[in-house]
């Protein structure tokens, strides 16, 4: 069952309902900035106005212990003169506090000593629409994921289980201007439910993410949540080494994320990517392809970057060799190439990252991935990742809520968990099978779209007590 | 902004809060970073809003706006209400605090040099300086700089009475060298990675860093690590530097003993805990050397967790953790301390900013000064490897199993420092670990180190920690599991 505005009292619904500024409003903010930086005599500015509304539900020991709203307009601002420029922020919106944040960033700018390579702010932009604001997730109200969360916590009660987790909805806009004639606009929604179910001494875990919260179908993830968890509560412990592993597509999606800075050109620029001295090379398994795109159906996010520049669709990986890097505009002209809309907010040191990960993926169930496998271990969550190694890319953490042995194909009970150390360039030329790649949600990356994965000779180190 | 806080107040209080508390704050940020010689970040900030917390029907409530308008603050707190209606819907029980009184106070954190006065061009010459001195060694690839310094003003106010205004001032300032030479990269950092030291202070502390005089040490060290031994795997002696071992503090005393991890309130996100209840004042968590504590009063220190009240409206105190080894105290909240039956809350409630609700966070928990003189201590440890700062650090959901690596590590043969080790690192679990220290350096070589990136909290509130620590030994340890090609 998924979730949508209910039926609830009209009267109370209008009472929680909250609203996004009128873009018109934001744009005239925007405006009036760089009316003012005009006055002051800036020479080129820039303007980001940021909106957002966001409430959390938390629970716990089967009942909501924190619920939570927030709501802010941020105005951040960008002035550049000679080579020069810094940026400053405020939530102040009256025009004494724009004037004044307008001169410290002028007088953060004129601090510094003269860049040569700063390039002047870009021109008006053409841009593809995407439209990700659903007005059933902005319609949610505290009292709409109250209901759900009641409901998850009725389960777990009947189950003899505790249940912990979050419902979030919210909203958010954002647009950019500048002097030159630059604007682009975005807004979106977003909707989040997470679940752990325990029964002690186990516990085990799910988790949605969309756009849609109709799509989100908590009830159905508290289920796989509660079944995992009985089936963790008697484990075994086994030996550390290498096992064949299932990833699911969280466990794949926590891992794989750290790969996504190092597809940046100013981080290969400063030689502290793995991919330095690798580009072009076959590196990981020829079933592995990997594109940046924000238009992907099941990605989110604005489609232009931090100095306005349109994001484009990049492939990054092309069956195991790395094709491509993102660049801001900076990063493009030191390598001679086009900018692909991917840079982070001026000024800053790390230039640019891809955002929205799209992994080819296959089309084995995890079912069939199961079943396909003679001995080996199915990971529901990592944790705790952390990188020990930034040129082989070795990662370690710890699996987390539902480690299982797989035997002969089928799931034969749970095992205490374990830490890992396994070089991601490693794990990815060790893939054998994968599903089809899905929207996913961890908790130790941003939401990607990546299959679950099948993985040989996975390297757990130690184990720990639980 | 008290006559904001007195309006959302009464507003919580006409629409039905049996409690109520607001939290008005102004933050203002200044950022400056440089790389390879370029200054990279330049940026300042200021956010400033309320926060609205409140009990009805038995349930929290928490509502934030940026609109510092009489309407705006008074629709933020009648939504903060409704949003507690709805979690009575699903609430397990009516929320009882413990007891507290009110407290009409203003503070602000003492520093000698206000960075915000600082010029600018004076800044940001010492860190193109710094940088600069970096590039002058051979097989430096990347060199990096930052300072940061933040005002945050905080006033409190809550139904019980409490008004509370207090100031504090943040510095924090580090460097590093990174060297990329064939197929590995290696670098250093000072006077600690992911940022430098960060404290309680103003300008003060980037001068107390000498940074010039440390520039061309960590450069040449993090080219020499490309040259240098790897680190053996084996079980073995293991001293830490303090600024590892402040990190291990916070990772494997100062998270498991949080009060709400215990009571499973993170249990979806940060984790559980095995100091489960049964534990407390029983279970054997270090050796009898081991002493310590969480202490947020000034007395302790300028730490990112010294304040004078906490965001609750409790005061600032010192908390026994571990005493003689034994494990003696939570940090708690005025909820958590009725739970479990607790006469008071520990003080330990902060908040990020006035848009997040506080929640239980370390204050400065730190381990004690021991007895040894850090040469004495080289001296006496026949074999071992001793490890500087950290470079990758992780622990289980529970606080038992942790892996640790630092950037560089010393191989100490016969009482003296032989030779330089890359790619140091430790595992164990916690408890262990802890039960195995055999000796700690005294207060001459403790540093109360600054832990500027704790993440907590849905949604997620970045908060600083304080860690004293000074070098500290650990027998049987097991060492070079990271990189371990089993």
């Amino acid at each position: 069952m998924s979730i949508a505005p209910s039926a609830r009292k009209k009267s109370t619904r209008r009472a929680e309902r909250v609203e996004l500024l009128p873009p018109r409003e934001l744009r005239g903010i925007l405006e009036t900035v760089l009316r003012l930086a005009k006055s002051t005599g800036a020479a080129e500015t820039e303007v980001h106005v940021d909106e957002m509304a966001d409430a959390l539900t938390r629970f716990a020991n089967n009942g909501i212990h924190q619920n939570v709203f927030e709501r802010v307009v941020t105005v951040s601002i960008r002035t550049a003169a000679g080579g020069r420029t810094a940026r400053a922020t405020t939530n102040r919106l009256d025009e004494d506090s724009l004037r004044a944040t307008i001169e410290a960033s002028l007088s953060l700018a004129h601090s510094q000593p003269r860049d040569s390579k700063l390039l002047p702010m870009p021109g008006k932009q053409r841009y593809r629409n995407v439209n990700r604001f659903v007005k059933a997730t902005a319609a949610l109200t505290p009292g709409d994921r109250a209901c759900a969360v009641r409901l998850v916590c009725d389960l777990a009660r009947k189950k003899g289980q505790v249940a912990a987790g979050i419902f979030s909805s919210g909203m958010s806009q954002t647009a950019v201007g500048n002097s030159r004639g630059l604007f682009a606009a975005y807004s979106e929604t977003h909707s989040q439910f997470s679940i752990t179910m325990q029964e002690d001494p186990a516990a085990s875990w799910a988790k949605g993410d969309s756009a849609d919260v109709r799509e989100i179908h908590f009830q159905k993830l508290a289920q796989r949540a509660s079944e995992k968890a009985h089936l963790a509560v008697k484990t075994k412990e086994l030996e550390p080494g290498r096992y064949t592993v299932i990833l699911e597509h969280a466990a794949v999606l926590d891992l794989v994320g750290f790969l996504f800075y190092d597809f940046a050109a100013t981080a290969v620029q400063d030689k502290r990517s793995c991919l330095n001295d690798r580009m072009g090379k076959p590196l990981f398994g020829k079933n592995i392809s990997l594109v940046d795109d924000i238009f992907h159906p099941l990605q989110k996010g604005a489609p232009f970057d931090g100095e306005g520049i349109p994001r484009q669709k990049v492939l990054l990986v092309d069956r195991g060799v790395p094709r491509n890097l993102v660049y801001s505009r900076a990063s493009a002209k030191a390598a001679r190439r086009k900018p692909t809309g991917h840079g982070f907010a001026l000024p800053n040191e790390y230039g640019e990252a891809p955002m929205n990960l799209v992994f080819s993926g296959g089309d084995c169930s995890v079912e069939k991935m199961v079943a396909a496998t003679d001995r080996g271990l199915l990971v529901t969550r990592l944790w705790y990742i952390r990188e020990v190694d930034p040129y082989e890319k070795v990662m370690t953490g710890m699996t987390r809520d539902g480690l299982f042995l797989v035997e002969n194909g089928r799931v034969t009970g749970a095992v205490k968990n374990f830490r890992f150390n396994q070089s991601l360039i490693e794990m990815l030329g060790n893939v054998e099978l994968m599903s089809p790649a899905a929207r996913t949600t961890g908790e130790e990356s941003f939401e990607m779209v990546v299959p679950a994965m099948k993985v040989r000779d996975f390297h757990f180190s130690e184990v720990t007590k639980f | 902004m008290w006559d904001l806080c007195t309006n959302a107040l009464d507003t919580t209080k006409l629409r039905g809060a049996s409690y109520g508390d607001v939290r008005a704050m102004h933050l203002r940020q200044r950022d400056l970073t440089t790389k390879n010689g370029q200054v990279g970040t330049l940026a300042q900030s200021e956010s400033i809003g309320i926060g609205i917390r409140v009990l009805a029907n038995g349930a929290w409530g928490f509502a934030s706006t940026d609109r510092l308008t009489r309407e705006g603050v008074t629709a933020c707190a009648a939504q903060a209400v409704s949003i507690a209606r709805a979690s009575a819907l699903a609430k397990r029980s009516n929320v009882v605090l413990a007891p507290e009184k009110a407290y009409v106070d203003s503070w602000q954190s003492p520093f000698r040099k206000d960075p915000f006065e600082i010029p600018l061009e004076t800044q940001l010459a010492l860190l193109l300086a710094t940088d600069a001195e970096m590039r002058k060694v051979k097989d430096v690839t990347l060199t990096e700089t930052n300072m940061q310094f933040r005002k945050i003003d905080s006033w409190f106010a809550s139904s019980i009475g409490s008004r509370i205004h207090q100031r504090k001032l943040i510095s924090g300032c580090g460097i590093g060298a990174t060297s990329f030479q064939r197929g590995e990269i290696q670098k250093r950092s000072y006077p600690n990675s992911f940022g430098g030291q960060h404290a309680l202070e103003g300008y003060e502390l980037v001068d107390s860093l000498e940074l010039m005089k440390h520039a061309p040490v960590i450069a040449e060290e993090a080219a020499a690590l490309h040259s240098a031994a790897q680190c053996p795997e084996k079980f073995g002696t293991l001293i830490l530097a303090g600024n590892q071992l402040g990190l291990q503090i916070h990772e494997s005393v100062g998270h498991p003993i949080e009060l709400d991890r215990v009571l499973g309130q993170e249990a979806n996100f940060a984790g559980t805990s095995f100091l489960t209840l049964d534990q407390l004042n029983k279970l054997k968590y270090a050796s009898s050397i081991v002493n310590v504590v969480a202490d947020a009063r000034l007395d302790h220190g300028p730490g990112l967790g010294t304040f004078a009240y906490d965001d609750e409206g409790v005061p600032a105190q010192c908390t026994d953790i571990i005493k003689d080894g034994k494990f003696r105290g939570y940090l708690s909240n005025r909820e958590t301390a009725h739970l479990i039956g607790l006469a008071r809350s520990s003080g330990t409630m902060r908040t990020e900013s006035w848009n997040r609700l506080p929640i239980i966070r370390m204050t400065n928990v730190s381990l004690l000064p021991g007895t040894w003189d850090y040469d004495d201590l080289i001296a006496d440890t026949q074999d071992g490897i001793l490890m500087d700062t950290n470079r990758s650090w992780s622990i289980d959901d529970r606080r038992y199993q942790f892996q640790f690596s630092t950037e560089i590590g010393w191989e100490i043969r016969g009482g003296k420092k032989v030779r330089m080790l890359k790619n140091p690192s430790y595992s164990g679990i916690t408890t262990e670990f802890w039960n195995s220290c055999d000796a700690i350096c005294k207060f001459d070589h403790w540093t109360l180190w600054g832990t500027p990136n704790c993440g907590k909290g849905q949604p997620m509130q970045t908060m600083g920690t304080g860690h004293g620590a000074a070098p500290a030994r650990f027998r049987n340890v097991r060492i070079g599991t990271a990189f371990s090609k089993q």
